[in-house]
């Protein structure tokens, strides 16, 4: 019976967090942030030269950051809103209710914050952890090399011991938005003479820093998400690397799991109009009000069956996580499908808008909106790890089998 | 509502495991296959599991049952699914105890639902009538007569159907077939005048049974629930089952899927053990990823199904959907990856596709789910 009360507790105290949560986002949730983004420019980045692309957007962003709700999970300590996971599950709930936008898009929020928490030092989180969830420092990712893709701990990025600092010197491929972040965390190799895996450290620095360039690289969907960043004797105090020396490995791991759980939810899931009423109004309905496509139908029927599945096993690794019994290679997984859903969904997009959806350059197409994220989904089975190497992963670490 | 078991959840599916792992693994199928068994399960695992309290297990407690929800009875057809245990539990314990309790009044619940808790009822629904499922499609007829009606046509697929005790018969008492209205559900004793049952031994080897019915009479206290108006309580019903079977999939798939990698890690060839080709691990991760997904769709169409029932059926679709494709998908590499040893009768792996076949079948296959997915979002 006590156990029984202590959990109508908790439910009553969650339901109350539920009702004061509902009330608080009603009231301070723009209207206009409360559909999904369409363009680059709905989405705030923050860092030292963001700007608001509308006065809805920083409304709702400052909003969200006085309640600490950038990073509704971390210590208030650090900024954060200091909630436990049921409740965090219930503000997205609630944010989803009202389709409401996260207020800021980071790459210090899904990737380095996780990391910093578990490996970095006091100073470093008091450092670091408040300007991301303030969005005050806008960060990139130095991980790929031009001969560091799926083999990623091959990385020959060199940072050599000269004093209190590590001088950098070499090249990095494929970093999101280098060419906008303020700072980065980045794996350089800090002992040349060990096994690859043992000689990687997790290094942060200033891109302000002498010697750093960046060159946006143009992609087949028109835009340059990414860059070659390059490091020319770039000074590091040794006090900027996380967690141990040569140890670098642990922590880049650990944070690949965040970001995998991130891309693996990159699909816009169960917002805004369904995909088969999207598709109605473009190729038509028959008679009866179905799709007049019976093949394309199929296709997004099955589409949409997965979709929901794939948001219970979402919501399922959340709550394994919570209870301890997450595999730690579990966002492999998710990563993998999620990806792959992600590409199914914009083929279904582009068969459905037809010859509308081919248009490249036009207002009518908001300069070829769809085709453009049409064809950035085809970076999601390849960044943060491809495919092929997610089933490796779930295959060796989570099945055990042999010599993978 | 966390996505996992609570702890007394664990402590169901343990006590479950250990029961029908001990007491009928796969060759308890096998058994009553090649000794053709004339009642098609063991009456003495059914009375274990009345003990246990799983015969009555969705039977509120003042009719004698355990008063547990779907999750819990997902628990138990997870674990019947994974040795493929021949049981009444299915469409006694989920469906047929479901449809009473939801459907029955006072009289109807306080006559069947102890017998069913105790184990000395054995129920079934019968409603597929055509070569697929199609619940509105219903047109065995129930004419007016007298104080009663008058029954007539035929059914397939009734699970458990030769040894059934009470037959729950969807008829048309209205309207045409495909239309809601007009569709009342019948109490019907298999033994009155004009019911003929042929058994029919399936692929999977397990209980069905064509029925019969030629003008049989039965009086207007065998009307389960509103005469005409049985539509909703039918998919409330067929709803759980869909849950439940969706349950015993992906107990089945998992095993499937076990046996195959244990397989891949103690076969040689060339000499290498297979699981070590890239080939075979993709496959396997792909397929492994597809069960995690789908044993969390499933959850959580037992779960609303638990917060209520009526508001379930969109993720009871995905679930069943789901789970149609990966236990095909299991099933499929099962046998592959085993090589000649899975297209063998020694081999247990046989044993699981042909039960997946039949799953599939029961309550709507993944096509007709994922078309009630497409419908009930307008497109």
């Amino acid at each position: 019976m006590s156990e029984l009360k202590t959990s109508d507790t908790e439910s009553a105290e969650l339901e109350t967090f539920r009702n004061e949560t509902r009330a608080w986002l009603e009231a301070n949730c723009p209207p206009e942030m409360r559909k999904p983004a369409t363009s680059d420019a709905d989405v705030f980045w923050g860092g030292r030269n963001a700007k608001f692309s509308s006065e809805p957007q920083r409304i709702w962003f400052e909003r969200m950051r006085d309640k600490g709700w950038t990073v509704p999970d971390w210590p208030k300590e650090y900024g954060g809103g200091g909630l436990s996971a049921a409740e965090h599950k219930v503000l997205r709930a609630e944010m989803a209710r009202i389709g409401a936008r996260p207020p800021l898009s980071s790459f210090g929020i899904w990737m380095l914050g996780p990391a910093l928490l578990k490996y970095g030092n006091d100073a470093q989180k008091r450092e670091h952890l408040p300007k991301i969830a303030a969005g005050e420092i806008r960060w990139c990712q130095g991980y790929s090399e031009p001969n560091a893709g799926s083999d990623l701990a091959s990385l020959q990025t060199r940072a050599e011991s000269d004093g209190d600092d590590f001088v950098i010197t070499g090249q990095k491929i494929w970093t999101s938005y280098a060419n906008y972040a303020d700072w980065i965390f980045c794996l350089v190799r800090t002992d040349p003479t060990a096994k690859k895996h043992d000689g990687i450290s997790f290094i942060l620095f200033d891109m302000t820093s002498k010697g750093v360039t960046t060159k946006p690289i143009l992609l087949i969907s028109g835009y340059s998400p990414f860059c070659e960043t390059f490091f020319d004797g770039v000074r590091v105090p040794k006090s900027h690397v996380v967690g141990t020396v040569n140890r670098g490995w642990d922590v880049a791991k650990y944070l690949l799991q965040h970001e995998r759980a991130m891309i693996s939810g990159m699909g816009e899931r169960g917002v805004g109009r369904p995909l088969g009423q999207i598709a109605a109004d473009s190729v038509g309905t028959d008679t009866q009000g179905k799709l007049d496509d019976a093949m394309l139908r199929g296709k997004i029927a099955s589409f949409d069956v997965d979709e929901a599945a794939l948001a219970a096993c979402a919501e399922r690794a959340v709550d394994l996580a919570k209870a301890g019994q997450a595999h730690p290679a579990f966002s492999s997984a998710m990563k993998y499908y999620g990806t792959e859903l992600n590409k199914r969904r914009y083929e279904i997009l582009m068969s459905a808008g037809g010859v509308d959806a081919l248009e490249w350059e036009s207002e009518r197409s908001r300069q070829g909106a769809r085709p453009r994220a049409w064809l950035r989904t085809k970076a999601n089975s390849i960044e943060g790890g491809t495919t092929e190497v997610m089933l490796g992963i779930v295959a060796k670490r989570i099945l055990d089998l042999p010599g993978a | 509502m966390a996505l996992v078991l609570t702890e007394e959840q664990s402590m169901l599916r343990d006590s479950a495991r250990g029961l029908i792992s001990d007491k009928a693994p796969v060759s308890h199928l096998r058994h009553l296959r090649d000794s053709k068994d004339p009642t098609g399960y063991s009456k003495e695992l059914w009375h274990s599991f009345a003990e246990m309290g799983f015969a009555g297990l969705l039977v509120p407690e003042e009719f004698g049952g355990s008063g547990l929800g779907y999750v819990e009875a997902g628990v138990v057809m997870e674990e019947i699914g994974r040795t493929l245990m021949p049981s009444p539990f299915l469409a006694t314990s989920v469906v047929a105890a479901s449809a009473l309790n939801r459907g029955g009044n006072a009289a109807q619940k306080s006559e069947y639902l102890p017998k069913i808790s105790n184990g000395s009822l054995l129920a079934t629904l019968a409603i597929d009538e055509g070569a697929k499922h199609r619940p509105l499609q219903t047109s065995l007829q129930a004419v007016r007569a007298g104080n009663g009606f008058k029954l007539s046509g035929a059914k397939a697929l009734v699970v458990d159907g030769h040894v059934a005790d009470l037959v729950i018969v969807a008829a048309r008492t209205a309207g045409a077939a495909g239309e809601r209205d007009g569709l009342t559900l019948f109490l019907v004793n298999p033994k009155a005048k004009g019911v003929a049952i042929e058994r029919t031994i399936m692929v999977d080897a397990h209980n069905a049974a064509r029925i019969e019915f030629a003008n049989v009479e039965v009086n207007a206290d065998s009307v389960l629930g509103e005469v005409d108006q049985a539509a909703s309580l039918l998919d409330g019903v067929l709803d759980i089952g869909r849950g439940a079977v969706a349950a015993e999939m992906v107990g089945l798939s998992d095993e499937v899927f076990n046996r195959t990698v244990e397989y891949l890690k103690s076969r040689k060839q060339f000499g290498k053990l297979i699981g070590e080709f890239q080939a075979l691990q993709h496959r396997a991760a792909e397929l492994y990823v597809d069960i995690e997904i789908t044993r969390a769709a499933t959850m959580k169409a037992l779960q609303a199904l638990d917060a209520d029932v009526a508001k379930a059926t969109s993720a009871v679709a995905v679930a069943k959907a789901r789970a149609g494709t990966t236990a095909t998908r299991a099933v499929q590499e099962g046998v592959q990856m085993h090589g000649g040893m899975g297209m063998t009768d020694q081999f247990d792996i046989g044993f699981f596709m042909k039960r997946a076949r039949v799953c599939e079948e029961l309550f709507g296959d993944a096509n007709y789910h994922t078309e009630q997915l497409a419908r009930s979002r307008g497109y």
